[in-house]
């Protein structure tokens, strides 16, 4: 048995969410192999083959690939399949776009978003929001699947697996025009230790960012919104901590103004400690939080930056 | 050019799921139900594509189609899609709940029959929450695919989408046929006036089968059990900032 592992990186080094799938990957047994697709992403190739338990990484690179079109990546990955009896990736906004591509060309169901390994051949995975789970057991004898990293811990570095190079695709259908990444100092929201988040109650754009920006470089926070907050134009949709967003799971989450509606809730929930702040003491976040101040964040933001210190 | 949008009949996304209790499933006895939120941003988008709005030249979209897979009462999905301007409807009836693969390849055959130009549909079911069928639809028909997309342009025999990606957006040009997902952002769909929904009631809906299509629909997978998500229980309430930083001190969290 072998499982091959498509990386998400960075183009110059692998991000966590890889080195966490590896370990989904190993939970299915024999050995794993990582698949780099990118352009000029050889540096993120030496990068995967340190992650511990690593038999071999394999870079494949393009023009498409360095966009990660889902064409491209399934014209890459679709001759190599064949040494594989699991494809696995990081259920984030690329694998979602090529993993059901790639199952429905080899003819399998593909499985998404997995946060348990029962067995080889039987998953959990959240349904309806994240309100159930549901354990599936596959029948395809080949199984393509996307792993919600923050239900599985990263592997250990310090392999050194042979990096080999292999043919990258093109995506004769589509083409990359242009991308706006937003740049920002923070960590990632995914991957961050610590998020703070604001809600509707913030009531501007200005107000949400005067509120949770400092607040976020004082604990070295990234920021996350309520749907709420987004769908009100006060936050960048790719804040979004929700189903519909993100899903994140750090050590420490503070929901600021959110009052919890089920859909943010599923975003957030699997957190270490959650904080609430929030001045309706009746809010549904307080029903979660591991510690609830009752407050208005007009007043509470600020002690708490003093208190911070 | 002809658009075809397909629709899934979901839980109403302001009631709460609960698991039955013998762990077959999620209790949909007397829940209300109605259009998945991503399938009626495809047909509020598709709809705009015919009216010229939304930047939309007049007249981009010139039929609507929109198709269905579930129960009798997915028609009711189907007259809501009518109601927003979508032009006919097929209802491909199944009691059973088919795995995105099988919908997939029903939805192959449908658009084989009816060949149009731009599949246009949910980036994902707010049920299964698999976010998978677009992207295997656009496989099946070897068709390039474009999803979660925040902005469509139709234009040179292109579908010029701007997509959501982690850490930004990100436009791509998809040339037609193509299947396109969408996502939040792309616009919020209208509520259906009373004489739309009346006029909705005289369009035509035809009634279709599974078999019909020759579609091989067997699952390849077996729900096991449905659980419910471990519980968490509410915490302590602190009385200001100062004891909450020495709360989360003490617990190595700060």
């Amino acid at each position: 048995m072998a499982v091959l592992v498509i990386a998400d990186h960075d183009g110059t080094a692998v991000r966590d969410t890889t080195a966490k799938t590896v370990t989904a990957a190993s939970k299915l047994g024999g050995e794993v192999d990582v698949l780099v697709v990118g352009q000029g992403a050889k540096a993120a190739a030496d990068s995967a083959a340190k992650i511990s338990g690593v038999r071999k990484v394999l870079l494949a690179e393009s023009a498409e690939l360095g966009k990660t079109l889902a064409e491209a990546v399934e014209a890459t990955v679709l001759p190599l399949a064949g040494g594989y009896d699991a494809i696995l990736t990081p259920a984030n906004m690329d694998g979602k776009n090529f993993a059901p591509r790639l199952a429905a060309k080899l003819d399998v169901a593909p499985i998404s978003d997995i946060v348990e390994v029962v067995s080889p051949d039987t998953f959990v995975r959240p349904i309806y929001a994240g309100n159930a789970l549901e354990t599936i057991q596959s029948s395809d004898a080949k199984k393509v699947i996307t792993v919600r990293p923050t239900a599985f811990d990263a592997a250990a570095s310090g392999g050194s697996a042979a990096v080999e190079t292999v043919a990258g695709g093109e995506a004769p259908g589509t083409d990359f025009v242009s991308e706006e990444m937003i740049k920002s100092d923070r960590p990632e929201l995914g991957a961050a230790k610590i998020v703070v988040s604001g809600g509707r109650a913030l009531g501007s754009a200005e107000e949400f960012h005067a509120v949770m920006d400092p607040l976020a470089d004082k604990l070295g926070a990234a920021v996350g919104a309520s749907r709420a907050a987004v769908d009100a134009g006060y936050a960048p949709n790719d804040y979004q901590v929700g189903q519909t967003g993100k899903v994140v799971a750090p050590q420490l989450y503070i929901a600021i103004g959110i009052s919890g509606a089920i859909q943010h809730l599923a975003g957030m929930k699997d957190s270490k400690v959650i904080v609430a702040i929030n001045k309706d003491a009746d809010a549904p976040i307080f029903q979660v939080a591991d510690y609830g101040l009752v407050a208005d964040y007009k007043t509470a933001v600020p002690e708490l930056m003093k208190a911070l210190g | 050019m002809k658009v075809l949008v397909p629709v899934k009949r979901v839980i109403d996304s302001n009631v709460k799921a609960r698991v039955k209790a013998d762990q077959t499933g999620v209790d949909l006895a007397n829940v209300k139900m109605s259009m998945n939120p991503f399938c009626e941003i495809a047909v509020e988008e598709a709809v705009r594509m015919q009216e010229g709005k939304g930047g939309h030249a007049a007249g981009t979209a010139t039929e609507i189609v929109v198709v269905s897979i579930g129960p009798a009462q997915a028609q009711e999905t189907i007259r809501t899609a009518l109601a927003i301007g979508a032009d006919r409807g097929i209802l491909i009836q199944s009691d059973a709940d088919l795995e995105p693969l099988a919908v997939a390849k029903v939805l192959k055959a449908v658009v084989e029959e009816e060949k149009p130009d731009l599949v246009l549909m949910g980036k994902q079911s707010i049920d299964g929450d698999n976010n998978a069928v677009g992207q295997m639809l656009a496989a099946l028909l070897d068709w390039p695919q474009a999803t979660f997309a925040a902005k469509l342009e139709i234009g040179d025999g292109k579908a010029t989408v701007t997509r959501e990606v982690d850490g930004g957006v990100q436009t791509v040009a998809s040339r037609l046929p193509a299947v396109v997902t969408v996502d939040l952002r792309l616009n919020t769909p209208r509520y259906a006036s009373l004489p739309n929904i009346m006029k909705a009631k005289k369009k035509e809906i035809v009634t279709k089968t599974v078999a019909d299509y020759g579609v091989d629909a067997a699952p390849r997978l077996k729900v096991l059990k449905v659980t419910e998500p471990p519980k968490r229980s509410a915490g302590e309430k602190v009385a200001d900032a100062a004891e909450l930083v020495a709360k989360l001190k003490s617990k190595g969290v700060l």
